[in-house]
């Protein structure tokens, strides 16, 4: 074969590497989901953060905007922190709270942003005053058990109280 | 004192002793050899039309076996990741499973058995012959260092190969997967791609799938090289060479990838 027509073929075969790399990185990864646009980072102490993961969505009503820089751990005040990256697009009134939500019923974690009503917008480097923890499953299971648990046990009680 | 010794070779600890030293010693051929080979490789750089000759050669011709194995593996995940997802109704991850396995595991490993089967093999065999036809002697007769002329160029050939062959085994497993999840059985087009995205994370599962691929094609290639420039010059000693390559190759690729992924999704 002519050295032209290899290097042709090689070419071809080497592009075609790149074209399947493109594709796992674009169609299969998640690269489409990377901004490149300026972003401002706030964080939030929560009592209990679930399964969120770093790189996990910031929503506000929906709509992504921002992303879960680090998750730590702060061992004065046993909280996680957690930072979050948001795209300097998007700037929330100091007193928006933020909450770890579920998509779907048993779907991924996310962080949920309630826009506040106060004047001043967060800085960078800001601190989330209110927050919401994630709901764990076994916590509502176990307090609903034990609730209606509660209930039956109380109503002989409640039925003897007015005797008293 | 000569039948002392016999004696001796004979017994089971020598015997082991002569084991070990012998794996000690191969260890450290091996070892000088690849760095012989990293040594010489500014002939890769020299002489690029040689490199490419050879990714034609072991890249272009193995994609074929690469494409339709990719193709029928991913047809398979597809089918049995449908049939174990669907007893907890959690269909829709399928394109997650199916693109998570092929890029982390399975496009890397098979690609690499196979590459040591299809491209491992004719290295070892064209370098065994090379030094059966007394080719590789009459090189350095003429002055012209085998190392670099022959196996230099096979070497990068193969590392080159290697991952573009893994790449597109993992696109066209995706692929197969997506035709028998979403066009025959009939799972959500939508969450099947959407899952992925949301699951697959570029760096850690493509990157490190990309550099898995990476290490196995300079695996796969060192081996088939050393064993044909090991190999004894006859017949006999060409196919065992042969048959070492696609044997040692396929196990160090499988134990690599043990430690790699310990390494790599160990926390």
């Amino acid at each position: 074969m002519s050295r032209e027509k290899t290097d042709f073929w090689v070419g071809l075969f080497v592009l075609l590497g790149a074209a399947a790399l493109v594709f796992l990185a674009l169609r299969a990864g998640n690269l489409s989901t990377f901004s490149f646009a300026p972003t401002y980072s706030v964080s939030a102490n929560f009592d209990n953060i679930g399964g969120l993961k770093e790189r996990a969505a910031v929503k506000s009503a929906g709509v992504v905007v921002g992303r879960v820089a680090k998750i730590g751990f702060d061992d004065k005040t046993f909280q996680a922190v957690v930072t979050l990256q948001l795209d300097t697009r998007y700037q929330f009134p100091k007193d928006s709270s933020v909450a770890i939500l579920t998509s779907g019923l048993l779907g991924e974690q996310y962080v949920g942003v309630t826009a506040g009503t106060e004047e001043d917008n967060f800085a960078d480097g800001g601190k989330i005053r209110y927050t919401q923890s994630a709901v764990v499953l076994e916590n509502l299971i176990s307090q609903f058990l034990y609730g209606s648990a509660e209930k039956q046990g109380s109503a002989p009680a409640g039925d003897a109280a007015p005797k008293n | 004192m000569t039948d002392s010794s016999k004696t001796l070779r004979r017994g089971p600890i020598s015997r082991l002793g002569g084991w070990v030293r012998g794996t000690i010693g191969g260890l450290g051929f091996f070892t000088r050899f690849f760095l012989a080979l990293l040594g010489r490789s500014g002939t890769a750089l020299r002489r690029p039309r040689l490199v490419s000759q050879q990714i034609h050669f072991i890249g272009n011709y193995s994609l074929l076996i690469i494409a339709v194995s990719g193709m029928f593996v991913g047809f398979v995940l597809g089918l049995q990741g449908y049939y174990t997802l669907r007893r907890y109704g959690s269909e829709e991850s399928l394109g997650l499973l199916v693109a998570l396995s092929l890029v982390r595991e399975l496009g890397p490993v098979v690609t690499a058995l196979l590459f040591a089967g299809r491209a491992g093999t004719s290295l070892t065999a064209e370098i065994g012959l090379m030094k059966a036809g007394e080719q590789l002697s009459a090189m350095e007769v003429m002055a012209v260092d085998p190392m670099r002329r022959v196996l230099v160029p096979r070497l990068w050939g193969g590392i080159i190969a290697m991952p573009v062959l893994a790449a597109v085994f993992s696109m066209v497993g995706i692929m197969g997967g997506w035709v028998v999840g979403v066009v025959l059985i009939g799972v959500d087009a939508g969450a099947f791609w959407s899952q992925m995205q949301g699951g697959v994370d570029v760096w850690s599962d493509v990157a490190n799938g990309v550099v898995k691929s990476v290490v196995f094609g300079i695996t796969v290639t060192l081996v088939a090289l050393y064993e044909g420039w090991q190999a004894r010059p006859t017949p006999e000693g060409v196919a065992r060479a042969t048959t070492r390559t696609v044997v040692v190759g396929s196990l160090a690729v499988l134990a690599l990838d043990f430690l790699l992924t310990a390494l790599m999704f160990g926390n």
